[in-house]
């Protein structure tokens, strides 16, 4: 095997834990983690391109850990998901690292922020990488350690709250995926995911298949944030830092969806299956239900909350149609999702800052006083809502294209309802804190801690990028629509796994 | 200081003292036996940390720190760079990560000795384990005497 592929395929994993271990060792010195956080971030984000670019040019990249052959080892598979979704983590890594420098306070840091943010991003990558459904559970756990400790760090009683059932339904969703994974494993007698691709073609009538495929779709729609169990979510994403919030936006639901998108297309094909009504279903009401939860709150913070879940449905709307331009359009959607929901919890934190509060009644006058920061809401704002020509109408038009095509009436009626009701929800957000004169009594700001212009380039490079796949959106459209094809067709995924058969 | 002082075993006292050294060689005993064997890292560094833990019964937590004169989130750290570090040495050779390497001894007086990057893993995760598991029972413990 080349080593060069072993590399690459590796580095997105081991770069985080190289980071993770010296910040630790170096615990005693909180500018040498700072530094170690911002250039290990960086290098992940290297790594990430590096990547992307050689899967994008070879093909799909198999790394045998440890050198045991596929079907008894664990493999690390790089296809075109799974290093976008890397290269994603880099580049919402790499903001969170600099945006931290500027907002995570001493005591944070004293408790180990650093090596947990690197511990979480080594744990994501880990997920997205590897070609073992127990590996996956392990990487998985490796994620939600390190997000149990971060969402409680500075210990307020508002974060316990939203961990208790942030740790409680993870852990259940955890217990229905190993218990998934045990029947799997007790009907075929294999892990890997290639493997089992394979295996289960002998299943076909096997009730029992059915029953896992059930399993996985309850587990990793926990994770995802899906309806029905999705509660969890808009009760802890607005109690820790803004810049662990931002990452967990950006990233841990994400890491469900992909776990979805996978299983479903690899493992359990979905076909006309129940399975496939089923998750039609969800999509609907988890867009409906997320937008409709947004337009009650008056929290900044839990606003977006709301809306990642009633974005969620949008790229569990492109898997369950399970037409290529619908894969196509949810591959999109994921990428533009995790770029602007990131950047607009740090807007968030911005103007926490600028004002001292995340309520909106408590806020105003942001325009008059800094309307360059209005601009840069406006931008993954107006993404979210979908307004062309920003990223977001890109994605929420091929979804809706490709649910007109498979003549899904009323899912496509569901999902233009729910944009325009973020555009809402956006507008609300914009008359509250940006035109609305600051109300008499307002919360005084944050203490003055410098910085704040790390905070500004980091959402002035986020909504760049915004801007950039809206703009460019023909060559991310061809990337997604290479995605989709590999995604289809897992008979390539079987063969670089397991060998030419 | 006012601290409530907890009750004075002799038995407990006596026999911990005595225990201590036989739990920390029984420790590494499980760490070496590992690999092949029931045992390894994680079994071994759990039975150090329940030692230390008893040592935490009949004294108090300066003495403990005293007794593994390294400050746990040191041992958390080197131990996981010990433990990447196995990993990556296959990587140097062009094999992938965690590929096993070995190599043979030939020790005067004892024989054969075959060692490898796995046994280097094995410490990393009893460093990993001890450093831990001591992180949480001193902390617990120091805020209780607080």
């Amino acid at each position: 095997m080349n080593s060069a592929v072993a590399l690459q395929t590796t580095l997105p994993i081991l770069i985080p834990l190289i980071s993770g271990a010296l910040s630790l060792v170096l615990w005693r010195s909180r500018q040498l983690q700072r530094g170690i956080s911002v250039l290990g971030t960086g290098a992940l984000m290297i790594a990430s391109v590096w990547l992307l670019l050689s899967v994008y040019a070879d093909g799909i990249q198999v790394m045998y850990a440890g050198n045991w052959p596929a079907p008894f080892g664990i493999v690390l598979v790089a296809d075109l998901l799974s290093s976008i979704m890397v290269m994603l983590t880099g580049i919402t890594g790499l903001a969170t690292a600099v945006y931290s420098l500027a907002t995570i306070s001493k005591k944070h840091e004293h408790y180990g922020y650093y090596p947990l943010m690197h511990l979480l991003l080594a744990g994501v990558n880990g997920a997205f990488l590897t070609g073992d459904i127990f590996n996956l559970y392990v990487w998985f756990e490796v994620m939600l350690v390190a997000s149990f400790a971060l969402l409680i760090l500075g210990g307020e009683r508002a974060q316990m709250e939203g961990a208790i059932k942030y740790v409680t339904l993870n852990l259940v969703s955890s217990a229905i995926f190993l218990s998934a994974i045990g029947l799997l494993y007790g009907l075929t007698g294999t892990l890997n995911m290639a493997d089992l691709a394979v295996k289960l073609a002998d299943h076909q009538d096997n009730p029992m298949v059915q029953v896992i495929a059930m399993l996985f779709l309850m587990a990793f729609g926990i994770k995802a944030g899906a309806f029905p169990l999705f509660f969890w979510l808009p009760a802890s994403y607005h109690t820790p830092r803004v810049a662990v919030s931002s990452l967990f936006a950006g990233l841990l639901t994400k890491v469900g969806v992909y776990a979805l998108f996978r299983v479903f297309t690899l493992i359990f094909p979905l076909g006309d299956s129940l399975t496939r009504d089923l998750l039609l279903g969800m999509a609907g009401a988890t867009m409906l239900v997320g937008v409709l939860g947004a337009a009650a709150q008056f929290e900044f913070r839990r606003i977006l909350s709301f809306h990642i879940i009633s974005q969620i449905g949008y790229m569990l709307m492109g898997l369950a149609l399970y037409t290529p331009l619908a894969i196509i359009g949810g591959v999109f959607y994921i990428i533009h999702h995790i770029i602007v929901k990131s950047n607009l919890f740090l807007i968030s934190g911005l103007i926490y800052r600028l004002q001292g509060s995340y309520d909106l009644k408590q806020l105003g006058g942001v325009w008059r006083s800094h309307p360059m920061i209005g601009v840069l809401f406006l931008i993954p704002a107006l993404s979210l809502a979908g307004l062309p020509p920003l990223s977001g109408f890109f994605g929420k038009f091929i979804v809706i294209k490709a649910g007109v095509e498979a003549q899904q009436w009323w899912l496509v009626g569901v999902a233009l309802l729910v944009g325009l009701l973020t555009l809402y929800s956006m507008t609300k957000i914009w008359a509250e804190v940006f035109w609305k004169e600051l109300p008499e009594g307002a919360a005084a700001p944050a203490q003055q801690r410098g910085g704040t212009s790390l905070m500004v380039i980091t959402i002035v490079a986020l909504s760049t990028m915004t801007v950039l796949i809206g703009v460019a959106a023909e060559p991310v459209y061809k990337l997604a629509e290479h995605t989709a094809s590999q995604l289809l067709d897992s008979q390539a995924y079987i063969q670089s796994v397991l060998g030419v058969n | 200081m006012n601290m409530p002082k907890q009750p004075d075993s002799l038995i407990l006292r006596v026999t911990g003292h005595f225990l201590l050294p036989l739990l920390i060689m029984f420790s590494l005993f499980l760490l070496l036996r590992g690999h092949n064997e029931p045992g390894g890292g994680f079994i071994g560094g759990l039975v150090a940390s329940a030692a230390i833990a008893l040592h935490l019964f009949f004294t108090d937590v300066q003495s403990a720190r005293r007794l593994i004169w390294l400050d746990p989130r040191d041992l958390l750290g080197w131990g996981l760079s010990i433990a990447i570090a196995s990993g990556v040495i296959a990587m140097f050779s062009g094999l992938p990560f965690l590929s096993a390497l070995w190599t043979e001894l030939t020790v005067p007086m004892f024989g054969m000795l075959k060692i490898g990057t796995p046994l280097m893993f094995d410490i990393g995760v009893y460093l990993v384990v001890i450093g831990t598991v001591l992180n949480i029972l001193l902390s617990l413990a120091e805020a209780e005497e607080a």
